[in-house]
């Protein structure tokens, strides 16, 4: 089993990026569960076709210890496990702390044991690393390839670049790696070659770039990924290029994290036209 | 035993200092001086102890709930975290207290706590809180709740305060209030009696208007009755007509606090632990303040004799002299014959923030010496003196206490001494808003050490010899396997109480008891023993 987590800056995509790719393995007869981190619980959505009920913390909160696997999994599209971690409303409780119990207790219910006989499990995490219990994907072994969802906004790639520097921090610890970065277009000026610049500055790829198509939104909109939706679209076969390249990918590496200064350098070098 | 001293105290230091990392070194050495201060003559103290090194101190949150708020019996104080803060904190200092009548209110023999889980770390634990107090309340119906929050609250960022003041509105008979005690807020548990200080100050203090009667009325700040002290002290006062309006906050109720701005002197035992109560009340109520010690037979016959001072009522002058003329013979003729056996016998003292100090009281009227001497958190002025205050440097850790903008009350402000009275009361040698420190009262060679580690606490042991240690539960065993009675004085073991000249009497016993005893010859440290093969277990 591959154990996948995608992380970025908030608001890029990661959750669509996840999920249509996650379907796009599906359709390609992969077993895979996706796991959201994200209190907001809506890492799934487009899976299952609507908010997911009961997520692992509320569960564990309701019934207590006696809790099985079958209370916080569900299947969604292409037979996907779908399950959210949940989490505390904004401004209250603790969060990464949730996302800790939550991982631990999937562990202790077997959800990665061999008899489920995944291909992948999909962590996506919410926004940047911002403490330790956002980390927990990445600790432990417990994801070991991530990808990085970015564009060629300059923050984007600050928070592409914080996350490399999480990486590194559990490299030798827990032997994770970076699998490359996923575009996903925001129609920046030389937004491509911009991203494979910083790709190749941080010492990995761009595994593919997705461009920029409203289907998604419309897709969204049917709580439907672009693969369901309209399966025969242009930007379903992106996805699925994704998502062969992923399942090809063979490049795994420890990032080099850039200086501040450097980012701002291809900035201007790329940015300015 | 005795002294041996031969080796000069900055080469001893050096010494000491040798097996730290030479940061650790330099750091840890200004925080050792002689009693005479030579060069460097200022004491390091109130800093972070350096990781790694086995300290005596506590938490912030000890300092709060444990010492300040502990001994107040009516107030329900409820833990607010996982049960452990709770429950190693219930009652482990033996503060004593007397209800009125047996039926009358006191938590004290209880432990509170929201006895937090994973869900209510991640979740937040307000509810959790709120249900606690609702459930105290039910129970109990107190005129006070307070809570304290533990390290996980101040992570995860429960607003203790807000939960307080929703559930006070709501009960509308019960002052609800909480602290944000959690146990890093400060490098000890000092910066948690300054917490205690401020929010007791902030929620009760001056809220019953009812005044108590009586010509001389006193608060006793920072004295908490361990074995029974402020019993001692009651009675004394009774009987020379001093009123007590309120102990901050040995034997003491809520009631006592929110009465205490009628008061017209506070009289500070534990500088380190209440002086800010008692600036504050100074700058709010116009309530003059005066350090006194308790501890030693002397000591409580100046102290009362200060009040009576203070006062200058000749009346209450006769009745303290009546008093204290009885007691302070019959207890001195106690210790002189103690003092053919105690005579020439050496101590270290190695407690708190004023204990350390005080007891040397004891030690010299039993003809003991006080070799070494420091304290676990306090700062620099409990050493020097309150005239270094100005020169105390003020780091990031003492910013992040909250200071009070204390004004004059326009209405519960009454001037009880003018400007002169009080100088000519300084004059005549009343402490008054001063307090001179622990080195100043110390044999000029003693050895003063600041938050002592454990290696050097050994350091000292081996190079004193002292025939009795005194310092708190976390060393008792250690010393003890030296071959060395140690005292606890911040639970006082079995004993108590030691305060005024009925504990003083008690106090002579029990040093007499302990370093005349002949079992700690017999003691041979597990580490001097030859080693012998252990014997192997064949499964």
């Amino acid at each position: 089993m591959r154990k996948v987590a995608i992380y970025g800056k908030g608001g890029i995509g990661k959750s669509t990026t996840t999920q249509n790719t996650v379907a796009a393995l599906g359709e390609m007869g992969k077993r895979v569960m996706v796991i959201g981190c994200d209190p907001k619980a809506d890492s799934t959505r487009l899976l299952l076709g609507g908010l997911v009920q009961g997520t692992v913390l509320d569960t564990l909160r309701e019934e207590g210890e006696d809790v099985e696997l079958g209370d916080v999994m569900r299947t969604g599209f292409a037979d996907c496990r779908c399950v959210e971690s949940g989490g505390p409303e904004p401004g209250v409780g603790c969060a990464g702390r949730g996302i800790i119990t939550s991982i631990n207790l999937l562990e202790q219910l077997g959800a990665y044991e061999e008899d489920k006989q995944l291909d992948y499990a999909f962590y996506d995490v919410l926004g940047d690393v911002v403490c330790g219990g956002f980390a927990m994907p990445i600790r432990e072994g417990k994801a070991e390839e991530i990808y990085i969802v970015v564009s060629g906004e300059m923050m984007a790639m600050y928070a592409a670049n914080n996350i490399c520097k999480g990486i590194r921090k559990f490299a030798d610890a827990g032997g994770v790696r970076l699998g490359g970065l996923i575009c996903n277009s925001r129609n920046v000026d030389n937004e491509r070659e911009m991203i494979e610049q910083l790709a190749a500055k941080l010492g990995t790829q761009m595994v593919h770039f997705v461009p920029r198509d409203n289907i998604v939104q419309r897709a969204e909109i049917n709580r439907k990924t672009v693969i369901d939706y309209e399966p025969d679209c242009g930007q379903a076969d992106e996805y699925r290029t994704l998502a062969s390249n992923i399942e090809n990918n063979d490049m795994f590496v420890i990032p080099k994290p850039i200086e501040i200064e450097d980012l701002e350098n291809l900035l201007v070098e790329y940015g300015m036209v | 035993m005795s002294t041996s001293s031969s080796l000069p105290f900055e080469e001893f230091r050096g010494e000491i200092a040798k097996a730290y990392p030479s940061k650790v070194g330099k750091k840890r050495m200004k925080s050792m001086i002689q009693a005479t201060p030579r060069e460097p003559r200022e004491i390091q103290a109130n800093v972070r102890t350096v990781p790694g090194i086995i300290s005596q101190r506590g938490c912030t949150y000890a300092g709060c709930k444990g010492v300040v708020l502990g001994p107040t019996r009516d107030i329900v104080n409820i833990t607010h975290g996982p049960i452990g803060c709770g429950f190693y904190s219930w009652l482990t200092r033996r503060n004593q207290t007397r209800p009125e009548t047996p039926e009358s209110e006191n938590y004290m023999t209880y432990c509170f706590s929201t006895d937090m889980q994973d869900e209510h770390i991640v979740f937040g634990g307000e509810t959790r809180l709120k249900e606690a107090i609702q459930e105290a309340y039910d129970l109990f119906h107190p005129k006070a709740i307070a809570v304290f929050s533990t390290c996980p609250v101040g992570l995860i960022g429960d607003d203790v305060h807000a939960v307080a003041r929703e559930m006070k509105a709501k009960f509308g008979d019960c002052n609800v209030f909480g602290f944000s005690c959690e146990g890093y807020k400060g490098v000890s548990q000092s910066a948690g009696h300054h917490i205690a200080n401020n929010q007791i100050f902030k929620h009760v203090v001056g809220t019953e208007d009812e005044a108590p009667e009586g010509e001389f009325r006193v608060n006793l700040l920072g004295e908490y009755n361990i074995g029974g002290d402020a019993f001692e002290i009651e009675e004394l006062f009774e009987a020379c007509g001093i009123t007590l309006v309120s102990t901050f906050s040995g034997n003491s109720t809520v009631s006592h606090f929110a009465r205490a701005h009628h008061a017209d002197l506070n009289l500070v035992m534990c500088h380190r632990s209440i002086n800010y109560l008692a600036e504050m009340m100074e700058t709010k109520y116009g309530i003059p303040w005066m350090k006194v010690n308790f501890i030693g037979a002397a000591a409580t016959a100046k102290a009362l004799r200060k009040v009576g001072e203070y006062f200058g009522d000749e009346a209450l002058k006769a009745k303290i002299e009546k008093v204290v003329a009885g007691k302070l013979t019959e207890t001195q003729e106690y210790a002189a014959e103690v003092r053919k056996r105690t005579q020439g016998k050496t101590a270290m003292l190695f407690v708190g923030g004023s204990r350390a100090h005080h007891y040397q009281e004891l030690f010299k009227e039993l003809g003991m010496k006080t070799i070494a001497a420091g304290y676990e958190f306090g700062h620099r002025d409990d050493y020097e003196g309150r005239t270094v205050i100005p020169d105390i440097t003020i780091d990031a850790d003492t910013r992040n206490i909250e200071e009070l903008k204390v004004e004059r009350d326009p209405e519960l402000y009454r001037e009880r001494k003018t400007e002169a009275e009080l100088e000519a009361l300084k004059a005549k040698g009343l402490e008054i808003a001063d307090y001179e420190g622990m080195i100043p009262d110390m044999d000029p060679e003693a050895f003063v050490i600041d938050d002592v580690s454990h290696y050097e606490l050994e350091k000292l042991m081996e190079h004193y010899k002292p025939d009795l240690i005194c310092a708190g539960i976390k060393e008792k065993y250690a010393v003890q396997k030296w071959g060395v009675p140690l005292k606890q004085l911040h639970n006082y073991d079995y004993g108590g109480p030691y305060a005024a000249f009925g504990g003083a009497r008690n106090f002579y016993e029990e040093i007499d008891r302990m370093v005349g005893s002949k079992l700690w010859d017999m003691v041979t440290p597990p580490w001097l023993r030859p080693l012998e093969p252990r014997p192997v277990e064949i499964v």
